[in-house]
């Protein structure tokens, strides 16, 4: 009779029924740790197999300071992934002069804050990218300029460029143009600091939420996944 | 170029010789042929620089179209020598031992049309397609376009007039 | 007075040193950026840097020896900074000097760059190893016209403590070890070069060529540990240096001027130069500056 009961009720879960899937696809060994299984077996224990954890933030009142100071002092990583970053260097000189925005090219992403994604991402480059921006530290912040980072641009029917490079990493501003002028990455710059004042500019967070998401979308482009599956 | 094509036509079998301009003429020779008269253009003739190698689909007639293309830094002049071999089965020798830039141009001819040049070092590895699983995909009877749509996902369309929508920004009370 | 009261005032003086040298940095920086027609960073932006520094949420840590390299190298520093006497004459600026401080100075100097050496190779990338390499050879070489010149120092003095080497240059200007004894300061003068990497000894800290040199993994607080280093090692120096050659400051004002000037030489002939190879560097200091080095010696003990 209980039987009976129970089966007609569906809000009613019984032990006897199998538990749901776990929905976990082969990347992902369990909660914390992944498998790393693009790794030759004797360079695993090389690597770290953990999760990456949300980073906490502090109390608001310190963390708009912090805020302001993290916009005073973007540090850019002198990565330049397509034909976008030739607009990075007239930057750099003295007629528009990113350094009294405090601003620097930094040559390692382990002191960088700031990428910028130029223009076209082929699949060899966004496995690159890919790479560069996990190693980065947080908060870390992405610019995304020319048309073909918005919607393949010119390589709209390309076998082998990415069409929205923000289903592999997560993006702040994006600057239109092909390529747009330097007064207006500087625009684009400007934006994003007005968004890190107003701590809308959480795109390391946003990664780590919805990391699922962003690594299937990797995996399903990048074949040849020869190294860890979070690059610490 | 004339002279030259009627002394090559003593040694080797060459025909179809068009000429483009005066320093450009090209001339087709059967795939057993080529690499006897790439040497002798390279030690004897003067045509020591490999510009390049490239490679024209033939869907309709079945074939490849390679051409290699050669100068003369004495005469100033390019002669571009034609090869067809059968697009069923694309296998052609290589010339990476007259020049060493042909290593390169072989592995993205194999890359990108599947034409394997059994011998050439390094041939089979991935140079700009890593990972790549499909077809060649320089062939005519890959569809570009449908790959594309079906591997990448696109962002849909925005369908507002450039200037209406600037106007509305910049002048709202209009 | 008191030593309770004598560390109060050493921790307000090492501030101020810090913020000396932070702003230094600043000052520099503007200053090339005027030369090459530009506006340049704001003064104050060494400060940012290290702000930001701090506030970088995530950092990874290659083990206990990585930890402790910024924190050798910062010990390095205070220690430098805080046996030398910073006014003469001043009960509140003196910190801890005492007789034969000299060497204990020159020691400090050496270790915090030994320590950064550990930390750098315990990181694991391969371009730090090649900087720390680079680096520690430079800076073999140039100590070898250092030491001379602080032992053609001691021979003329007949002392050890820096204190009473700035007592001895006390009256008129041409008291100055810089005019008493030459050779001996300009010995030390091109080893200062060398200390501060600008060019031609810039090899070691490169940013282009091995990112960044040692401290190539260091990232958050870290970095801005050893930012802050930079200032109090930077500023110690300097003090260090216009204490025993440039006849030392009895008040702040005195400090800063001389300071400036001393840093600004570094910053003029770095301006000025391209850069050596490590082993054309090693060679240099090999040669002239420790020969005036020998030579100023052999003057004074004769």
């Amino acid at each position: 009779m209980s039987d009976i009961e129970i089966k007609d009720n569906p809000d009613i879960k019984s032990e006897l029924q199998t538990p749901p899937e776990p929905g976990y696809s082969e990347w992902r060994k369990d909660e914390n740790t992944l498998y790393n299984d693009g790794l030759p077996e004797e360079e695993k224990d090389w690597f770290c197999d953990a999760r990456p954890q949300k980073a906490r933030k502090s109390v608001q009142v310190i963390e708009n300071f912090l805020n302001w100071a993290r916009s005073q002092s973007l540090w850019i990583l002198a990565f330049g992934t397509g034909c976008g970053a030739i607009e990075l260097r007239p930057l750099v000189t003295s007629r528009y002069d990113i350094s009294r925005l405090g601003m620097q090219p930094r040559p390692t992403p382990r002191q960088a804050n700031l990428i910028m994604i130029g223009g076209y991402v082929s699949i060899k480059t966004l496995k690159r990218i890919v790479r560069s921006y996990e190693q980065m530290q947080g908060p870390k912040f992405v610019v995304a300029v020319c048309s073909c980072a918005i919607n393949g641009g010119m390589y709209w029917d390309s076998y082998n460029t990415v069409k929205r490079i923000d289903e592999y990493i997560p993006v702040d501003v994006y600057v239109t143009g092909c390529m747009p002028r330097p007064e207006a990455v500087l625009a684009g710059f400007n934006k994003l600091k007005e968004l890190i004042k107003a701590g809308k500019a959480e795109g390391q967070n946003l990664y780590i939420e919805r990391f699922d998401w962003y690594k299937e979308n990797q995996k399903k482009v990048i074949k040849d996944w020869n190294m860890p599956d979070y690059n610490w | 170029m004339e002279t030259l094509y009627k002394e090559l036509k003593q040694y080797f079998d060459v025909d179809e010789f068009s000429v483009q301009k005066a320093s450009l003429a090209f001339l087709r020779v059967p795939k057993s042929q080529l690499v006897s008269l790439l040497t002798h253009m390279k030690d004897i003739r003067g045509y020591t620089h490999l510009v390049m190698v490239t490679c024209v689909d033939y869907l309709e007639q079945d074939s490849f179209l390679l051409t290699y293309l050669l100068h003369n830094y004495s005469t100033h002049c390019d002669l571009g020598i034609q090869v067809s071999i059968s697009r069923q089965n694309p296998v052609m020798d290589g010339i990476h031992h007259l020049w060493e830039q042909g290593r390169v141009y072989q592995r993205e001819l194999f890359e990108m049309f599947g034409i394997d040049f059994p011998g050439s070092p390094d041939v089979h590895e991935p140079m700009i397609l890593e990972g790549w699983q499909g077809p060649p995909p320089m062939r005519r009877d890959f569809d570009t376009k449908a790959y594309s749509e079906a591997t990448y996902s696109h962002r849909p369309r925005d369908h507002r007039e450039p200037e209406e929508y600037m106007k509305q920004q910049l002048y709202p009370e209009d | 007075m008191n030593l309770a009261y004598k560390i109060f005032w050493a921790f307000i003086s090492l501030g101020v040193v810090t913020v000396w040298g932070l702003t230094l940095n600043g000052i520099v920086h503007k200053i090339f950026a005027r030369v090459q027609g530009r506006l340049g960073p704001p003064v104050w932006q060494p400060f940012l840097d290290i702000i930001k520094n701090n506030s970088i949420r995530t950092a990874i840590s290659h083990g206990v020896m990585f930890y402790l390299g910024p924190v050798f190298r910062i010990a390095g520093g205070i220690g430098t900074y805080m046996f030398i006497p910073v006014l003469f004459g001043s009960v509140y600026f003196s910190n801890f000097s005492m007789s034969g401080d000299v060497l204990l100075v020159m020691y400090f100097i050496f270790f915090g760059q030994l320590g950064m050496a550990l930390g750098a190779g315990e990181g694991g990338h391969p371009y730090s190893a090649i900087a720390v390499s680079r680096g520690l050879a430079q800076m073999t070489a140039f100590e070898v016209p250092f030491a001379l010149s602080v032992i053609s120092l001691a021979l003329q003095y007949k002392t050890l403590s820096i204190t009473e080497i700035v007592a001895a240059q006390q009256g008129s200007f041409l008291n100055w070890t810089l005019f008493t004894n030459p050779l001996a300061v300009i010995a030390a003068m091109i080893a200062m070069l060398g200390m501060n990497m600008y060019n031609p000894f810039s090899l070691v800290i490169a940013p282009q060529e091995i990112p960044i040199g040692p401290p190539t993994e260091y990232q958050a607080s870290f970095l801005g540990l050893l930012a802050t280093n930079r200032g109090i090692f930077g500023g110690a120096k300097l003090v260090l240096f216009m204490n025993l050659y440039f006849g030392g400051a009895t008040n702040l004002v005195e400090l800063i001027v001389k300071t400036f000037w001393i840093y600004m030489l570094s910053v003029f002939v770095g301006a000025a130069y391209p850069r050596f190879r490590t082993e054309d560097s090693i060679r240099f200091f090999l040669k002239y500056p420790t020969a005036l080095g020998i030579i100023s010696v052999l003057l004074f003990s004769l």
